[in-house]
């Protein structure tokens, strides 16, 4: 149902594709989620960002004392095992820190391949912890509410709390309709131990953690760890703000803090084009249109025995175009050796689509076998122009025979 | 019989004048579907296709009797569209477009507690009760009139689930798509239901996809609920975790979600499944239903 994505962007000229590549959710990098808290007046550490090693060391010497916490921002967790953040005393290990990471790449247990790139630190104030606390809001499906949860279990994966001891993490759900509420708060402090003066700073961060999720269209908002200082005090000392891409429209500030050097290279390019791609660790490339078929047909290639190289959706409104750019896509991964297009015609003709493959096969220089399965609107003429191409590409007449034929089509470039 | 829509429910189309709502107004008007009128805010008293205009969907309502809208306007204009067919008392409301924001969907759910209207969608194909009444983008000509009900996350997935029920000659009761975002108005237990209680509808064929845990909550449903046999096929065994696969509901979150959960809690339920979706139609027909 891509097509109805396209229209809107047709009727708004000014919210290109720039939007539509991060329609889902955006990331944010550690220090604009504090900027955000900041401005909801959710307590953080004063901190700057840095570039380089100077930048880094000048920001230490800006923001005053002997210790500070220096982080990489990139758009995955588990940065400290990883060696990403770092507390540091003096000058030469700020250097050593930022020597050691810009320019480079940090695999953590939430990235995949090399990792994600460096390009930032995050140079910070010191805080004394007593307490490591988690609290996180996130939409849940089965309820459409949102929720907020915490837990006296911080700093560890929550995830794992979950699996393992659920009745550690305690809930509040927010009525859409009212909005949170100060009791919300004031009950999961007193879950979480509090006392004294630190319920009514826990209940107005509550308070202001949900109205930040509600005004800037939030679709995760995580603290871990919320920390209790030496002092007595509540304090965010990491956060995470995820923001729902399709709501971008109407936060036009929030669209600009997008790090597209965080993002998949090609799943980028992609998106540029209105076209859905995940890389894989196969080497049957798929064009499928419609999300779900795309899956579907992915299955059916590994029930056959051999391994899908991507995910990929031309959407619904697929044009010559959007074909080419496909095949760029899955052919610029080295590892595939036969691409499979599975097209259900619907409101698009696989006629249409017929002449789109043959442009960019001619164009692109595809030098894999190419296997095409057609049914639906004008399958049996697709298939013909297929076949009068004088191309080297194969129709099939099933899908299960669509997949086969890939399957072997690998198997014997092996084999050869 | 059907479920939701039949010959005699009366459509009006908000966005009419839009390009896919003239493209699809147009072919629902060819299929048979009873096009009463639409609505375009400003363009009320012109004609378009040959219907008459509205500048709200009150008067739409009130002059045409319609009782069904189908929404094809922009995503950011979709919650206004949608609060308005409900203050207008429609009582079914197919809302077609993709990027609908969620926490605007959280808002629509909660006002739909209580009213009488029914959302199918975002994000989805339709309705379409075959031979009688096509709401929504799926291409016509794949469905025939007949006895499975299917339900589906997915647009492309279900013509091909309908189109195999349709070349073995069973034909579909009704069809609906409840679309692939992580909040839709209708889940698969209310059509679940619905089937069941429609006397048209001999056998179910449910296509889910991984994210979410609409399938397993169908499951229990299926197992305390549903005699009639149901088949099931779950799209993504091959996806990895944390990977949004297109839709915004198909995500392996915190290793939940999975196609494996998905395919136990099912067959646990009772309900026919088939890992391989080139084979929804064959397990149809080892049913052995009464042929039409």
């Amino acid at each position: 149902m891509q097509f109805i994505r396209s229209i809107d962007a047709k009727e708004n000229e000014h919210r290109t594709s720039v939007l539509i590549q991060q329609a889902i959710h955006m990331n944010l990098h550690e220090y604009q989620s504090k900027e955000l808290f900041a401005k909801f007046r959710l307590p953080v550490s004063k901190g700057q960002v840095a570039r380089s090693a100077d930048e880094a060391v000048a920001a230490a010497s800006e923001l005053g004392g002997d210790r500070w916490v220096i982080k990489v921002q990139v758009h995955a967790g588990g940065r400290g095992k990883a060696g990403g953040v770092k507390l540091v005393s003096n000058e030469k290990d700020i250097r050593a820190f930022a020597n050691q990471w810009l320019g480079n790449h940090i695999q953590t247990v939430q990235t995949t391949g090399e990792g994600q790139p460096v390009n930032l630190l995050y140079v910070e104030e010191i805080t004394d912890i007593d307490t490591e606390l988690y609290l996180g809001a996130v939409i849940d499906r089965a309820t459409a509410r949102v929720v907020v949860m915490a837990s006296a279990e911080g700093g560890v994966e929550i995830e794992q709390v979950a699996a393992e001891t659920p009745e550690k993490i305690f809930r509040a759900t927010i009525d859409p309709g009212l909005g949170p509420q100060e009791f919300q708060g004031r009950q999961l402090a007193f879950r979480l131990g509090m006392s004294g003066s630190q319920v009514a700073q826990f209940t107005q961060l509550f308070m202001n953690l949900c109205r930040m999720f509600m005004e800037l269209d939030c679709s995760l908002v995580e603290i871990n760890p919320l920390v209790i200082t030496a002092d007595g005090d509540i304090h965010c000392l990491d956060a995470k703000v995820n923001i729902d891409g399709n709501a971008l429209f109407r936060h036009a500030d929030l669209a600009s803090l997008n790090d597209p050097s965080q993002d998949d290279e090609r799943e980028a390019q992609a998106a540029e084009y209105d076209l859905n791609y995940v890389a894989l660790d196969g080497n049957i490339g798929c064009m499928v249109n419609g999300a779900g078929l795309a899956m579907g047909t992915m299955d059916l290639v590994k029930l056959r025995g051999g391994m899908p190289a991507n995910f990929l959706d031309v959407g619904g409104g697929v044009t010559v175009e959007s074909v080419s750019q496909a095949f760029k896509i899955i052919l610029a991964d080295p590892e595939v050796k036969a691409v499979l297009i599975n097209i259900f015609g619907g409101i698009v003709s696989c006629a249409d689509i017929a002449d789109g493959i043959v442009r960019a096969v001619q164009e692109v220089g595809v030098e894999v076998p190419v296997i095409v399965r057609f049914d639906g609107n004008s399958a049996a003429e697709g298939s013909r122009i297929l076949a009068d191409s004088g191309l080297n590409i194969i129709a099939a007449a099933t899908l299960p025979e669509a997949a086969e034929k890939a399957v072997a089509a690998t198997t014997s470039t092996v084999a050869a | 019989m059907s479920i939701l829509i039949d010959q005699h429910t009366k459509v009006i189309c908000q966005g009419i004048t839009g390009s896919q709502g003239t493209l699809h107004t147009e072919q629902a008007i060819a299929y048979g579907t009873e096009m009463v009128g639409g609505v375009t805010p400003g363009k009320g008293g012109t004609q378009h296709l040959g219907l008459p205009v509205f500048d709200t969907v009150a008067e739409a309502v009130a002059t045409t009797g319609a009782t069904t809208s189908v929404i094809y306007v922009p995503a950011r204009f979709c919650l206004d569209s949608i609060l308005e067919a409900v203050d207008a008392g429609i009582e079914l409301i197919v809302c077609i477009t993709e990027g609908i924001p969620t926490l605007d969907m959280l808002r629509v759910k909660h006002h739909l507690d209580g009213t009488g209207t029914r959302l199918v969608g975002p994000n989805c194909p339709g309705v379409i009760t075959p031979g009688e009444c096509k709401i929504g983008i799926m291409p016509g000509e794949i469905h025939l009139p007949g006895k499975v009900g299917v339900v589906s996350r997915s647009g492309t997935l279900t013509y091909e689930a309908v189109k195999q029920t349709t070349d073995i000659g069973l034909g579909q009761s009704t069809c609906v798509g409840i679309g692939g975002d992580p909040i839709p108005g209708t889940h698969f237990i209310d059509v679940l239901r619905l089937f069941q209680d429609d006397p048209a509808t001999e056998a179910i064929v449910m296509v889910g996809e991984i994210g979410g845990t609409a399938e397993e909550e169908a499951a229990a449903f299926i197992a305390d609920h549903v005699s009639k046999p149901v088949v099931a096929y779950i799209a993504g065994v091959t996806a990895p975790k944390g990977k949004r696969m297109g839709h915004a509901g198909a995500i392996i979150a915190g290793g939940k979600g999975t196609a494996a959960e998905k395919f136990a809690a099912l067959r646990e339920a009772g309900a026919e499944t088939v890992n391989n979706l080139a084979e929804i139609g064959e397990l149809l027909n080892d049913l052995n239903l009464s042929s039409s």
